[in-house]
């Protein structure tokens, strides 16, 4: 398993464990990212700077740090 | 009620008849707006609360959405719903639904899932939900006959509508959700369009910030060039060559001269500093402010239509954390370009309390409303552009180092950046316009009475001599700090009603190029105007207010001070 950092760009994945409390946890969760949901890595943004991933076509920025909690089973 | 994003404002106007503002990012809407609709003639409230992935809010915003759903007791809700994302948008309905209240799915943007390929069948949805669903293009109109005649019926019977779902915990909620959508909707795989592949391109590092550069460019040059287009060719000769000769000559007729007469003409039409009501208040509103203001919302609007500004925030995010901000502050600092106080209300889509107040901060002195840019590009711009670009570098770095500076003073850290970027989108025309007309209408309700009312005070604070005593008052510091005469105090003390008016008021002193950048980077730092302020006590509490204005006075007379330090020994 990588975190979705590490996930190059243009790969997909299957997400496999989130790490955090709760309410992290809950705030990804009602944004449709929670384990067992396929995650395609589109690209990062400059600088450190947020990733963004599609789910269901649905696009999203996420903080490097909440991105690195993400893991990911890379397919 | 619904997700982020989904349309909610647009249906919501399509049944009231209630304009609000629709954009094609998340977060539009912060606060909730009342609207009445007759159903078989009897009226009902209709309220457009802001949107919320769930029940459980994490920014102000949310908070809205979740109070308005416990304490208001509604009779009916419509949850709006994203048709092209029928997973996500469904966790909030089944939040909803277990509240037991009549509810009416409406599945909206259902042209662009048609054309994503994705497929619903609606009977068997509406079976196994137990309530009404429709489906919708907001935009255009669609479905929004039928989403009245199913609200018409439920008001009849409204025991029906209620879902028959059971309570469930989250993950139960999720596995029934999975098992809904595989009864009833099929995705068929389609090619990425052209738009997509733009999508993907705005994000990415170096063609993101090639693509920044040019959309800033092109937005400075198209709001400036048709500004000065608009003004040379249609507005002065329509008030130099028609309007001015009338109202002299209409007013010179009843009253030829005191006190009334120097209020209403002030010294002629021919001086824009004459300062009458009827001639400079007249000109400084509408051949100064106005044309940019129409121009920079139009282009601000379709930005933010097409899905541009939550990109924005991605490019800028790492950068904004150095300021203690994040990414998403992009949209209500460029919503301050147009108007600082729509701006201080949508930093309520950021999360934290600190946040907010740094982002307040930074707007309310750095960044210039697009009324106030009028005029000194109408003051400066014939001195040529390098002292335009003087006063906006000296705010640009001064937003910096203001922000930089909070960052490191204020405790705390800024949280990470987590949203929904919406897919682009063709702007529709006709709510662009809607949206335009609405704020240009918004601008014209605040200035005019805030312009009249300035220059009224302005002429008796004149006749009873309170100016002068001002200005000796205060003469030391304007000349020896800032190298500005007396009379500019005049100026600045107008800065707090209204910037346009405050910053067109130097036009009769004579400024040389220098000392106008002084005056209008001091007066674009210094106090809000009257509107914002009320609007920031109410945001940030009356205390911060007081920080924040210390702030402002420190700063402005600081950064004025430097400025002319700087330019009168280099030049």
């Amino acid at each position: 398993m990588i975190t979705m950092v590490e996930l190059k760009n243009g790969k997909c994945g299957i997400i496999r464990q989130i790490d955090g409390g709760h309410g992290l946890k809950k705030r990804l969760e009602v944004m449709n990212i929670r384990e067992g949901k396929k995650v395609i890595k589109k690209c990062s943004a400059p600088l450190r700077g947020p990733v963004v991933i599609e789910i269901d076509g649905c696009k999203m920025a996420i903080g490097r740090g909440m991105a690195q909690k993400v893991w990911v089973e890379e397919i | 009620m619904g997700n982020p994003n989904v349309g909610k404002s647009v249906v919501f106007s399509r049944l009231t008849g209630v304009n609000v503002i629709q954009s094609n990012y998340p977060g539009t809407t912060v606060g909730y707006t009342k609207g009445h609709l007759l159903l078989d003639n009897t009226e009902m409230e209709l309220v457009d609360v802001p949107g919320t992935y769930s029940l459980s809010p994490s920014c102000k915003a949310e908070e809205v959405a979740r109070d308005m759903f416990f304490e208001e007791n509604p009779e009916l809700i419509i949850n709006v719903l994203d048709a092209t994302n029928l997973e996500r948008n469904l966790y909030l309905t089944l939040q909803i639904l277990e509240k037991g209240i009549p509810t009416v799915l409406v599945l909206n943007m259902w042209d662009s899932a048609k054309r994503k390929g994705v497929h619903v069948n609606l009977e068997k949805l509406q079976k196994i939900m137990g309530i009404n669903v429709v489906t919708a293009v907001a935009v255009t109109g669609e479905g929004i006959k039928e989403l009245v005649n199913v609200m018409a019926e439920m008001t009849k019977n409204p025991d029906r509508d209620i879902s028959k779902i059971p309570k469930m915990d989250d993950d139960d909620k999720w596995a029934c959700i999975g098992q809904i959508l595989s009864k009833v909707q099929k995705i068929e795989h389609r090619h990425p369009s052209l738009l997509e592949k733009l999508e993907d391109a705005s994000v990415r590092p170096i063609s993101g910030i090639i693509i920044a550069i040019i959309v800033l460019f092109v937005t400075m040059q198209v709001v400036i060039g048709f500004g000065e287009l608009l003004i040379e060719h249609i507005l002065d000769p329509i008030y130099y060559q028609y309007y001015g000769p009338f109202i002299t000559d209409t007013v010179g007729n009843y009253i030829n001269s005191g006190f009334i007469h120097d209020i209403l003409i002030g010294s002629g039409y021919e001086y824009e500093t004459s300062f009458g009501l009827l001639t400079t208040g007249i000109y400084v509103i509408f051949a100064v402010v106005l044309p940019y203001i129409l121009i920079f919302y139009f282009v601000l609007g379709l930005i933010e239509d097409f899905g541009y500004l939550p990109r924005l925030a991605v490019l800028l995010d790492s950068v904004m954390h150095k300021m203690g901000l994040h990414g998403y502050a992009t949209i209500p600092i460029v919503l301050g370009f147009g108007c600082n106080v729509p701006a201080m209300l949508s930093t309520r889509i950021l999360e934290g309390e600190r946040e907010k107040f740094i982002a307040a901060t930074l707007i309310a002195i750095s960044v210039p409303c697009i009324a106030q840019t009028a005029v000194i590009i109408g003051l400066i711009g014939k001195h040529g552009i390098q002292y335009i670009i003087m006063i906006y570098g000296t705010l640009f770095i001064l937003f910096v180092l203001l922000g930089s500076i909070l960052n490191l003073l204020l405790k705390g850290e800024s949280p990470e950046i987590f949203f929904e970027i919406p897919p682009y989108r063709l702007p529709h025309i006709g709510t662009l316009i809607k949206k335009t007309g609405m704020r240009v209408k918004g601008f014209l309700l605040e200035a005019v009475p805030f312009v009249f009312l300035g220059i009224l005070i302005v002429n008796i604070l004149y006749v009873v001599g309170i100016m002068s005593a001002i200005s000796n008052l205060v003469a030391p510091i304007m000349s020896n700090m800032l190298g500005l005469p007396n009379q500019a105090i005049d100026a600045l003390i107008m800065g707090f009603l209204r910037k346009d008016l405050a910053t067109a008021m130097l036009a009769p002193l004579n400024l040389s190029p220098n000392q106008l950048v002084v005056a209008c980077t001091v007066l674009a730092t210094s106090f809000p105007c009257i509107a914002t302020l009320i609007i920031l006590i109410k945001e940030i509490g009356i205390k911060n207010m007081v920080k924040t204005g210390i702030l402002m006075l420190v700063i402005a007379l600081t950064t004025g001070t430097l400025l002319n330090l700087i330019l009168s020994n280099f030049s």
